[in-house]
């Protein structure tokens, strides 16, 4: 084992490893997981030059406060984060998306995410942390994953198995767009609604309630009225499909869904949007628009072009 | 076969085999899954079989809407004799402490707590599909003098191994999770098992299922 590892001194609210997900499991009851805001994941890993699978930290809202002991390693965070580091004394504010050499003592304080929801950390090297289905995402609620599937604690210590130190500090111009509409596709149930509905759906506005987390995004606005049934034959979920349950409130599944539900499917968000959705802070507004899906298909595929873009200039 | 297919959102195919709930659909359901399951196709990431729905999720890195649903409209499906299903003994323990609904159970079915567990044990159950939670089983079907609705306020905290019973259905919960279903007793075998990655779930869709009841001092005494 290497002698190089990080103490964590506060564990902030919902501090977890994730990586890409596991997938080919959800027919046993196990959903997706991994980093909820896959491009922030993607380019974290990048600025520190790691496979692009590696095993991140992800925290909401507030991160952890962590002490580095070891050789020196470069560290990057990406989202919209309010962080320090604190060098023998000297403390600086940090930026996202830039990497910073750290070295034995160091420490780092995530204070905030700033009207977001979540951020990365980045260590350039693999945490030695064990995979459960060929990953190390954790999924608090089935307690699946690395760390026994639990969160971060605060006294633990987390080994690095190696590290790669890259001299350049490397950097990009990132900024995470804000969106004020959510693409979404028509739900299979979608004429289980009343026209009035359908047109509250996508004409009113919903604001994202403080009953979210990784598993779903509870949405609080006027009723939708279902004219059909308020409940079907529990049938598989998967990430993005929004459910509205008979009090009327819509309900989007996030990353730790449960894999079957019983509510009817008034619409799914458009695979583009689903990063930026996942940032959406209590309180935010969210506007529903609708597209079809060949230009929901044509949008992902200029979203993911440009997400190999922003890595290959890094 | 499939009534009709549809999409789910941009990365998902709905298959819909029709809106009622029985062994003959869900067969062919877990028919379609294990099929494609086998034939292990490039883009497709996960399946979720349910009572009549098979929903196919897939990287729209790799693949899309049209491709796959091509693919499940030409697909050469799986001889029935290959689809291997296990027949299934799970001890359930009915304590008073592990039983918790059944005063309400006696209510709405009018039904004694004797006659109640009896009907309950006296059944072979078919696993339509698992989930939800983690290798949680949804087995069918109950008696028409079985059935109640689920619980107005859901449970915060269902104990783990509960065996429980709502509507055609029973269940078992694998960890300890929120809850509505009626519980009857508990069970303290690990039906879910996270460190068999090869095979974690104990029940699958298509096993048959039946319950055998075990004094308080056999479930005590079962994990020794």
């Amino acid at each position: 084992m290497s002698n190089n590892y990080i103490d964590i001194i506060r564990s902030g609210i919902n501090t977890t490893f994730q990586d890409k997900g596991r997938d080919h499991l959800y027919h046993i009851g196990i959903p997706f997981s991994g980093a909820m805001d896959n491009r922030n994941f993607l380019i974290a890993n990048k600025l520190v030059n790691n496979n692009l699978d590696s095993s991140v930290i992800e925290f909401a809202y507030q991160g952890p406060q962590i002490k580095y002991s070891g050789e020196k390693i470069n560290i990057a965070i990406t989202g919209d984060v309010i962080f320090t580091i604190k060098k023998k004394g000297t403390q600086i504010e940090g930026n996202c998306y830039k990497s910073y050499q750290i070295e034995n003592g160091d420490e780092i304080n995530i204070i905030s995410t700033n009207k977001s929801v979540y951020g990365y950390l980045a260590l350039g090297g693999e945490f030695d942390i064990k995979p459960q289905w060929n990953s190390c995402s954790i999924n608090t609620k089935a307690k699946i994953g690395s760390n026994d599937g639990k969160k971060l604690d605060i006294g633990q210590k987390i080994y690095l198995k190696k590290i790669n130190l890259n001299k350049d500090i490397k950097k990009t111009n990132y900024i995470n767009s804000k969106i004020e509409n959510i693409r979404v596709i028509k739900g299979t149930n979608f004429d289980y609604f009343s026209e009035e509905g359908k047109k509250i759906f996508y004409e009113k506005e919903f604001a994202v309630s403080k009953l979210s987390d990784r598993m779903g995004m509870r949405l609080e606005g006027p009723k939708i009225d279902n004219i059909v049934n308020t409940n079907i034959k529990s049938e598989g979920l998967i990430k993005g499909v929004i459910q509205v349950p008979a009090d009327g409130n819509p309900i989007i599944m996030l990353s730790d869904h449960g894999t079957i539900g019983g509510y009817p499917k008034i619409g799914v968000v458009a695979s583009v949007d689903y990063d930026r959705l996942v940032q959406m802070s209590p309180g935010t507004k969210i506007k529903f628009k609708e597209i079809n899906l060949s230009d929901a298909e044509t949008l992902f595929k200029l979203y993911e072009m440009e997400t190999q873009n922003l890595l290959s200039q890094i | 076969m499939i009534k009709n297919i549809s999409n789910l959102g941009d990365a998902a195919v709905y298959c819909d085999f029709g809106n009622e709930v029985n062994k003959t659909i869900n067969s062919k359901v877990i028919k379609y899954f294990k099929t494609i399951k086998k034939n292990n196709i490039e883009g497709i990431n996960n399946l979720t079989p349910s009572y009549n729905k098979l929903i196919i999720s897939f990287d729209l890195n790799k693949t899309s809407f049209k491709q796959v649903k091509n693919y499940i409209e030409n697909i050469d499906l799986e001889d029935s004799q290959n689809i291997n299903s296990k027949k299934l003994e799970i001890p359930i323990c009915c304590d008073e402490n592990f039983s918790m609904d059944i005063k309400r159970l006696e209510e709405i079915l009018k039904l004694s707590r004797e006659k109640i567990l009896e009907n309950f044990l006296n059944k072979e159950y078919f696993c339509y599909m698992t989930g939800f939670i983690a290798g949680m089983p949804f087995l069918g079907d109950l008696d028409e003098n079985m059935q109640a609705q689920r619980l107005e306020t859901p449970r915060v905290k269902v104990p783990k191994g509960s065996v429980a019973i709502t509507e055609q259905f029973a269940n078992i919960y694998t960890f300890e999770s929120p809850g509505g279903w009626n519980i009857l007793g508990n069970t303290p075998l690990d039906v879910f098992d996270s460190s068999k990655e090869d095979k974690p779930n104990l029940i699958n869709p298509g096993d048959t299922v039946i319950f055998k009841e075990i004094t308080i001092e056999q479930y005590k005494n079962f994990n020794e």
